[in-house]
């Protein structure tokens, strides 16, 4: 009769009594953990950065609201956002499609009939697992302008040597060579793993039918590499927005901030100011970056990425 | 005819060898130029201050010494640094063990109301940037007490990875369901197919999400540089930094710094290597 009254409270009571309730409950709890940890610590910082973004606030006060006037003073009034902005721009297209090919290439060289391919594909894995900070100050010594080696190689091969790091126009370029070669390795093992999973029966047919091997190339291995591809580029774009430890060991920003980066900003603004307002305004400005080119990305794949021939 | 049949086998023989050497060569040198840093890293370490600045320089230290690594164990706490990195790598790493597991399992074997959604959640934090978390994450940590503690590096760790649970998800895919089956037959809780029948299977994948969250633990930088300013709570990265900071032109001892923080994590990678590489082709195929 109960049933009948409060139905649906009645319906719940079965469903927690039946064994596909026991298993929700079960995996509830299973769940638990990981969620309210995602809550607390990734999920519900997203939203206080936002409201953080529109306030004015040095950590002693209360937050004050002020709705746009961080964006507008970000955006308009601030010269060293846009220095910072280019700085970053330049860094992701200096690596990231100078990456992706180079890794790409290598990968097809590691995937044809080579003796030691795991060796090799060990080595070219060493930079990946070393930190950012160790590379940075053993590059720092590498493009050290009077002793480095990388000047000592240059004059060698009858080149001038470089101020690298206190060059503005080397900086930068010194650290994205070096963040290629840090992430160069990463890439190809992705990229190789794609490489064997394209079918040998395509390569067969096409030698069939009489197909050289850059026809085979184009046709076969460009398209059904294409997803991988895909990942590869997503992912570099956004990491590479991302970029810090570089400039921070390496440069300090420097020479006259043409290495300042948005996070290095976003680390001045909040950790050395105490703008934590203005600081989050800049979070969310490479946040929105960072998610519309990864959904432009996203969009654009349907024109290029093939999912299969 | 015949001979030209045999000429063009043998013309093609010979592309192919071409092809194969240019191949190699392109490899080795390639190869070289990852390696030559490290190199230059190991050899500049053991040399004297005075050496390292010799020109043509030497690749081999002629006179090799152990001042520096001495100047970052005595004159510097590198040994404490190296104990925060470990208790932080291995807590960290053992509570996200558990967790994801735990969730991955539920994830793919289990059926509940709302498991799509929240899948989408879990994979949607992954793109999330640190950059945008971490003034909040601070902010929290500051008002709770906890920075200058190795809590809000371990904490967080332990119970929020978006990436293990997709892994081990992914994983769980590939394994038979017929055991669970039985044993779910038999009366088994979902814990108790958890515990006794998936989790011994996942230990291969358990094995790669151990080996790249130790790594990701040991080199972050971004992390410990914010929320710790007391040198005695200091990782090795940030002893790499400090060291960077008072003896900036000290090569030698910058270069051992180096050498101690790579050691580990590169140890780690030789000895678990294929576990690292099938973790990138199954998160970054599938995914």
């Amino acid at each position: 009769m109960s049933a009948v009254t409060t139905p649906a409270r009645g319906r719940f009571r079965d469903f927690l009594g039946s064994n596909r309730g026991r298993e929700a409950i079960e995996a509830y709890i299973l769940i638990l953990p990981t969620i309210l940890g995602l809550i607390v610590f990734t999920a519900s910082p997203v939203l206080a950065s936002l409201y953080y973004s529109f306030t004015r606030w040095n950590l002693l006060s209360t937050p004050k609201w002020q709705a746009l006037d961080n964006y507008i003073e970000l955006l308009t009034e601030d010269p060293l956002f846009w220095i910072t902005i280019k700085n970053t721009g330049y860094y992701v297209l200096g690596t990231v499609p100078t990456g992706t090919v180079l890794a790409l290439l290598l990968a097809i060289a590691l995937n044809q009939k080579i003796r030691f391919v795991a060796v090799f594909r060990t080595i070219y894995f060493l930079p990946v697992v070393s930190s950012v900070v160790a590379i940075s100050v053993l590059w720092l010594w590498l493009y050290q302008s009077d002793f480095g080696i990388v000047n000592e190689l240059l004059r060698f091969l009858g080149f001038r040597g470089v101020r690298w790091l206190s060059s503005v126009t080397w900086a930068m370029p010194a650290i994205i060579i070096m963040s290629i070669w840090h992430g160069l390795g990463y890439n190809i093992v992705i990229f190789i793993a794609g490489l064997q999973s394209i079918p040998q029966d395509y390569y067969e047919a096409a030698t069939v039918d009489g197909a050289n091997a850059w026809h085979k190339f184009i046709n076969i291995t460009i398209p059904l590499l294409s997803p991988v591809t895909f990942f590869v580029l997503t992912l570099s774009v956004i990491n590479s927005f991302q970029v810090f430890a570089q400039a921070y060991v390496m440069t300090r920003g420097g020479p006259v901030n043409s290495t300042k980066t948005i996070v290095y900003y976003l680390f001045q603004q909040g950790f050395e100011n105490f703008h934590m307002g203005y600081a989050s305004a800049l979070a969310y400005v490479l946040f929105v970056i960072i998610v519309s080119l990864t959904l432009f990305q996203f969009w654009f794949q349907r024109r290029w990425v093939h999912y299969e021939l | 005819m015949r001979t030209a049949r045999v000429d063009r086998v043998a013309s093609r023989r010979q592309q192919q060898l071409l092809a194969n050497t240019i191949t190699h060569i392109l490899l080795i040198v390639l190869g070289l130029a990852a390696l030559a840093p490290f190199w230059w890293m190991i050899s500049t370490s053991f040399k004297t201050e005075f050496e390292a600045f010799q020109i043509p320089p030497t690749w081999l230290p002629l006179e090799p010494t152990l001042e520096a690594y001495g100047d970052l164990f005595l004159n510097q706490p590198f040994g404490i640094f190296l104990y925060n990195s470990v208790k932080i790598a291995v807590l960290g790493v053992g509570g996200q063990l558990i967790t994801s597991s735990l969730a991955a399992f539920a994830f793919a074997r289990l059926d509940f109301p709302g498991k799509n959604v929240l899948f989408i959640i879990v994979l949607s934090t992954m793109m999330v940037p640190y950059a945008v978390t971490v003034i909040p994450l601070y902010i929290v940590m500051h008002r709770i007490g906890w920075v200058n503690t190795h809590l809000p590096l371990i904490v967080p760790a332990m119970l929020s990875s978006a990436y293990g649970t997709f892994l081990l998800r992914q994983f769980m895919f590939s394994l038979p369901v017929e055991l669970e089956d039985a044993a779910r037959i038999d009366g088994c809780s979902s814990f108790g197919i958890y515990r006794r029948i998936a989790l011994p299977l996942m230990k291969p994948a358990l094995a790669t999400l151990g080996v790249f969250s130790f790594m990701a633990s040991w080199n972050n930088f971004f992390g410990p540089f914010i929320f710790l300013d007391r040198k005695y709570l200091f990782t090795v990265q940030l002893g790499v930094a400090l060291v960077q900071r008072q003896w900036y032109t000290s090569w030698p001892r910058l270069m051992a710094g180096s050498v101690v923080v790579t050691l580990p994590v590169l140890l780690v990678f030789l000895l678990l290597q294929r576990y690292f590489v099938r973790g990138i082709s199954l998160t970054g195929i599938k995914g």
